[in-house]
This record gives structure tokens, C-alpha cells and sequence, in this order.
């Protein structure tokens, strides 16, 4: 789950980590309340989406940027209306962009340089990585591909936790010398590795983290994602969720315990297990159609599971085809075919629909397909079911 | 002719008297899994099947009935409890069947594994199986059938369908591990190829990975250097999106690293055979190996 730079940035000051001062508005009646609690003169206005690169985006109604500067207050409130409400195109978005619903008010900056810092789980060595760069403010990818001299990298055991020397190594790694910015360094890296280690984080990253004019490091933006696994344990960063960032049929999916992950395409898959729905949207590629969904049903899907993963498939415009691929180990195929059969029922199939079963029960499963009348091609194989489809979407489209 | 588990091997259950457990764990016996204990805390002194003794902790299991492996079907939030309990215990493999533990959990468990002579399966796998002898988990024993050929895994179903595809055609599994689908688990692919690679009965070796992570570029940087055996190999995930979660917690392409692409090329470097199609994993194993 990720959180908006805002909720973020609440975080880091419960933690002690130096931030701007910042107010956030979610409607235009509260701008003059907010601008008043925020000093004379600059205000940096930034739009609240999830995702990065705003800085350089484009609203759909024309307006460029969603971070700006303004020289004073009048103007603030004028960027600010131009992005509330709107939708801003970034390149990490996608072409349909994001509605912006909530302004974030800063306090400016004196920037003398800008680093970049980050932790979260380094999967080679099953350890938590601090990774931080005297290159901030770029992407830090670009950074590691051309000049990977500017990163440092500590590496935690989680057991142990962070100690002093960690913090003196990443001090030195991004050249802080002085004294006094070294105490800095030693108060904001164990309060991050706090944060992050408290609430479950699976990503904090500080880009950039800025000093100003009198040596100060102040963390400029946030960005904290967490471990879906772990969100049980913490209700207060459920309460942070923000249901409108996130695609509604992943959401609605999400009620009925299935896995669904839109894609751009016009074939629909419902299949069991990760892994196979991974390989099924591949072999739909490879025999030349185009995925419209990642859809794990998982292993001990109910007929009626099944039934709302139809409907969930079917709401998206695009779909021109649907491919099940069950390999029933422990699950039934008897369960998949009932669950077939009833969404056929309730929710009209128009597109054609190919069907492969395989593991136990199959022939009784297949029984039930056959029995229902309904217009079902079967699949013999994996393979043999995605060439069908894929000719079945061509053959309709002609 | 096998690798971790056989006919041997003496299990204990951890949460195997609640209902996804017992049905899997009633598989598993029916199997001919040998499974000496079960443990669920509060519970000590009942028996499971009518005559399993159930223990509160790991530890009776292996004082009491010399279990030497438990298999964990505890709710996520305990899980990784569960997993300490038994190297605490001194079990020396433990099968974490459990989907859904939190990742620092998993992260401190490592810490603890790799100061002990206890090794981890999974999380968030379907298991592993000796065909014929041992079968612990969630795969279904009767699309399996003894043989010559090591697979190793992070999904279940993907796994099935390579046993599946190898039985039709009429090759046997030596052993066939599920070692999960999450960013921190215990045994790696590595790991499993090494084991492979050593027993004398595999004779040819089947490695199914995904997106995300490097886990089986550093298997295939391994076989390119030790391993003579044939290796064949499937990689899910080539059409999917970056920076999205493909059901598995590990299963995500993230700062550009654990590219479908990248591992393909990786595998084909090191003189691995790669299947085009999940549907050819057994075949494109054939195309290099020629079973006697």
C-alpha cells in the first residue's frame, strides 16, 4: 500500500525527521485558511497523487506542472486552483493520468545541495539496505547505471538494528564531514530505520533530501510504501489508505479474495495460482493476442468466487475473448465448471470463451460444461486453449 | 533417489488440527507421509486421525516421537513464529506452507536460520514431495510418479503443471520442491540445484521462476560453472507490467531489476534450455536430456 507524500511527510514528523512546514487541502473554501498558517512571501504548491515525476507533468486541461513555486499567497491560491480537481499526466501514471484531490501547501527552501536516501529489503541477502546518493533529486536508477560511485549502500541485519557506525558510514558516504551535520545524519537515519522497521514499511525514500543555506538537512519530499502482509497490525496506516488512487476493479476484486491486476488488452484470463496466471498472460503474448488482466483465483476458489471474477473480467470495455486455465491440484474442476456455469447465468457472456481444465475431477468438471449448453470451447492444454482464443477474438473481429 | 525428504522422514503438523491443515495434512498420510506428531498449543494430550499425538510445543514432538521435519499451516500473524519455534526446536526442515506473513517477520527469521542447522521451504509454497515416499504440503501426489528428474519452483500450479507435463511423458520426479513465491525465504533456487545437483539419482533438473528478484540468475551463474546435469527452465511473467505486484508478494519487476527478460537471458547464457511457452516445459527438457 502506498500513502500520499503528505500522509508521508506526517510520519516523518512524529519520528523527528526535519520536514518543511506543510498544510494540507483537499477544497479551494480551505486555501486562505491554510495560506495564513504558512509564512509571507514563497509557497510551494504540490499536487497529491501516487506516483512520481509530477514536477514535470502535465494537467489534462493544459496546466504544466504539479509542483510549482509562488512569489506570494494570491498566487499560490491561483496554481492551487488550476490542480484541485483536475488530472495530471506523469510519466509514471500512465496516459490516463491521475485526479489530483489534494493540494499540499510548503513552506520554501534555501537549497544549497540535494542527496537522495532510501531504505527497504535488500531480497539477496535478506537484509534491510540503506542506500543514499550526494546525487539527489535524479533518478536514482540513472544515478546507479552512470555514476554508481555516488551511492553508498549499508546494509542491516534485522536482528541487530542500526548502529552507530551505519550512520557514520552513510555521513561519510555523502560527505558531511562537519560535525555538526554528522549529528544530524546520526539523529535521522536511526529515526527513518525506526519508521520504517515500526510500521512495516516495504519503501521509505527521501528524494531529495536537501541542505539549506545554514547546513540544515531537511527532507524536501516522502514516499512511503507498505507491506500489504503486515497492514493487520497497523490500523492507523490503514486509515491512510486512499481508496480513489487505486484502479475499482482491483478494489472490488480485492473484497472477493481474488488477485486482479488490469491490464491493456482485449483477452481476459481467470486462472489459479500466481505463477500460472503470469504464465497464461505470457502464452496468450506468445500465440500473438494481448492479455486484458492478471486474475489469480487462488487455491481453494468457491464457485461463487468464480462467479465474481466473471463479472469483475466482463467490466472492463476491452475484453473480446476470455481464457480460464485451471490446473486443479487440491481444488476442484467440478467447482470451476459450477462456477462457470452460474456466472453465465447471472452475468451474460457475449465474447467467446475458452475453457481448459486439467487435475482433479477434470472429467466431471468438463461433464458439467458439457451439460450446460452453454457455448464453451474446450481447451486440451494450456497451449491449446490460448491458440484458441486467440483465434476465436481474430475470427470475431473479421 | 531423492533429495530433503523420503519414506523416512518423520513429520509433525503445526496447525494441522485446523481446517485447511487437516484436510491437507489427511493428503499427505493418505500419501504415506509418515507423520509422527502434530503440534497445536492448548491442544497437548488430544490425538489427530485417532491416533496422532498432539503436543503443545515442537519441542515435545521431537522429545516424545523424534520428528525430524514440521510442516506449518499456522495463520499468517503466527507463522513466522511457528518457524522459530521449530529451529529452536532443532528440526532440521521445516515447510512453511503459510501465505501472507509480514516481511520483517521473515527477515529476523532468516537472521535466526542462518545461525542454525535448520533449513526453510517456502513461505507461501506448496510444499515438497519424494513421489512415491513423501509428500508434504499442498501438491497433489497422483499427477506425480517417481523418477529421475529434480524440480524446483516459486508457484504451485506452474509446478504442477511441469510434474504433470514430465508424467505424461512418461518421466519421473526424483524430488520436487516448492520453495515460494515471497522477497525473503529460506531455501533459494540455488540452493535446490545445488542439492540436485549432488544427488545421484537426479539425473536431469527443472527450475520454474518469475519476475522479480535475482534468485535465479544466481542459479544460473552456478550451473554455468558445476552443474552438468540438463537444466530446462521456465520464466513467467514476461508480459508483466513494472512496478505492479503480480499476486505473489515477490513476484514485481522494481528499479528495473527481475526482468522477465534479463533472467531468459540470463538462463540461455549459462547453456540453459528455456521453455517458450509453459506448455513445452517437459519437451524443451527432453530436447536436451535423453533419458536412458
Amino acid at each position: 500500500m502506498n500513502i500520499h507524500e503528505y500522509q508521508a511527510k506526517g510520519l516523518f514528523e512524529q519520528y523527528g525527521i526535519p520536514t518543511p512546514k506543510g498544510i494540507a487541502v483537499q477544497s479551494e473554501k480551505d486555501f486562505e485558511t491554510a495560506l495564513q498558517q504558512m509564512p509571507e512571501g514563497i509557497v510551494v504548491v504540490k499536487s497529491q497523487i501516487h506516483a512520481g515525476g509530477r514536477g514535470k507533468g502535465t494537467f489534462t486541461n493544459g496546466y504544466q506542472g504539479g509542483v510549482k513555486i509562488a512569489k506570494t499567497h494570491d498566487e499560490a491560491r491561483n496554481i492551487a486552483a488550476k490542480m484541485l480537481g483536475n488530472t495530471l499526466v506523469t510519466k509514471q501514471t500512465g496516459p490516463s493520468g491521475k485526479q489530483v484531490n489534494t493540494i499540499y501547501f510548503n513552506a520554501p527552501c534555501s537549497i544549497e545541495k540535494e542527496y537522495y536516501m532510501a531504505i527497504t529489503l535488500d531480497r539477496s541477502s535478506s537484509k534491510h539496505v540503506i542506500i543514499a546518493s550526494s546525487e539527489g533529486g535524479m533518478d536514482i536508477e540513472e544515478v546507479a547505471a552512470t555514476k554508481p560511485e555516488a551511492i553508498t549502500k549499508v546494509f542491516i541485519d534485522p536482528a541487530l538494528g542500526i548502529q552507530p557506525f551505519h550512520c557514520r558510514e552513510i555521513a561519510f558516504g555523502l560527505g558531511f564531514v562537519d560535525g555538526a551535520q554528522m549529528k544530524q545524519i546520526s539523529k535521522i537515519v536511526p529515526a527513518l530505520y525506526k519508521l520504517f522497521m515500526d510500521k512495516d514499511a516495504s519503501l521509505v525514500e527521501i528524494n531529495p533530501l536537501v541542505t539549506d543555506k545554514d547546513g540544515n538537512i531537511i527532507a524536501l519530499d516522502a514516499k512511503i510504501g507498505f507491506d500489504d502482509n503486515a497492514l493487520f497490525r497497523h490500523s492507523e496506516i490503514q486509515e491512510l489508505r486512499d481508496l480513489s488512487e487505486e484502479d475499482p476493479k482491483e478494489v472490488e476484486a480485492s473484497k472477493y479474495g481474488l488477485s486482479y491486476i488490469a491490464l491493456d488488452g482485449n483477452i481476459a484470463c481467470l486462472v489459479n495460482g500466481a505463477g500460472l496466471a503470469m504464465a497464461t498472460m505470457d502464452i496468450i503474448k506468445h500465440f500473438g493476442g494481448n492479455p486484458a488482466n492478471f486474475l489469480d483465483v487462488g487455491g481453494s476458489a468457491t464457485a461463487e468466487q468464480v462467479e465474481n471474477a466473471f463479472r469483475i473480467i466482463l467490466s472492463d470495455p476491452n475484453v473480446e475473448g476470455i481464457l480460464v486455465n485451471i490446473f486443479g491440484g487440491i481444488m476442484s474442476c467440478k467447482t470451476i465448471a459450477e462456477g462457470v456455469v452460474a456466472a453465465a447465468k447471472s452475468v451474460e457472456i457475449k465474447v467467446p470463451l475458452v475453457v481448459r481444465l486439467e487435475g482433479n475431477q477434470v472429467k466431471e468438471g468438463k461433464a458439467i460444461l458439457a451439460e450446460s449448453g452453454l457455448s464453451i470451447t474446450s481447451g486440451d492444454s494450456l497451449a491449446d486453449g490460448a491458440e484458441k482464443i486467440v483465434a476465436l477474438v481474430k475470427q470475431a473481429k473479421n | 533417489m531423492s533429495v530433503l525428504v523420503n519414506k523416512n522422514t518423520r513429520v509433525v503438523g503445526q496447525g494441522i488440527t485446523g481446517k485447511a491443515g487437516s484436510l491437507h495434512a489427511r493428503n499427505n498420510i493418505a500419501y504415506g507421509t509418515n507423520y509422527v506428531a502434530a503440534v497445536t498449543p492448548g491442544k497437548g494430550g488430544q490425538t489427530f486421525e485417532g491416533s496422532i499425538p498432539v503436543f503443545n510445543t515442537v519441542r515435545d514432538a521431537v522429545e516424545k516421537e523424534g520428528a525430524n521435519t514440521s510442516v506449518i499451516f499456522v495463520p499468517p500473524p503466527f507463522a513466522a513464529d511457528s518457524i522459530a519455534e521449530s529451529i529452536e526446536a532443532g528440526i532440521d526442515l521445516v515447510v512453511c506452507i503459510t501465505e501472507g506473513i509480514p516481511v520483517k517477520d521473515m527477515a529476523r527469521v532468516k537472521t535466526m536460520l542462518k545461525n542454525s542447522k535448520t533449513r526453510l521451504i517456502g513461505p507461501n509454497c506448496p510444499g515438497i514431495m519424494t513421489p512415491g515416499e513423501c509428500n508434504i504440503g499442498i501438491m497433489p501426489g497422483y499427477i506425480a510418479k517417481p523418477g529421475k528428474v529434480g524440480v524446483v519452483s516459486r508457484s504451485g500450479t506452474l509446478t504442477y503443471e511441469a510434474m504433470y507435463q514430465l508424467t505424461v511423458l512418461g518421466q519421473g520426479q526424483s524430488t520436487c520442491i516448492g520453495i515460494g513465491g515471497d522477497p525473503v525465504n529460506g531455501t533459494s533456487h540455488l540452493d535446490a540445484i545445488k542439492l540436485f545437483n549432488e544427488d545421484p539419482e537426479t539425473e536431469a533438473i527443472i527450475m520454474i521462476g518469475e519476475i522479480g528478484g535475482t534468485a535465479e540468475e544466481e542459479a544460473a551463474a552456478y550451473i554455468k560453472e558445476y552443474v552438468k546435469k540438463p537444466v530446462a527452465a521456465f520464466i513467467a511473467g514476461v508480459t508483466a507490467p513494472p512496478g505492479r505486484r503480480m499476486g505473489h508478494a515477490g513476484a514485481i519487476v522494481s528499479g528495473g531489476k527481475g526482468t522477465a527478460s534479463a533472467k531468459i537471458a540470463a538462463l540461455k547464457d549459462a547453456g540453459i534450455a528455456v521453455a517458450p511457452t509453459p506448455s513445452s516445459i517437459g519437451e524443451t527438457l527432453l530436447s536436451v536430456w535423453k533419458p536412458a
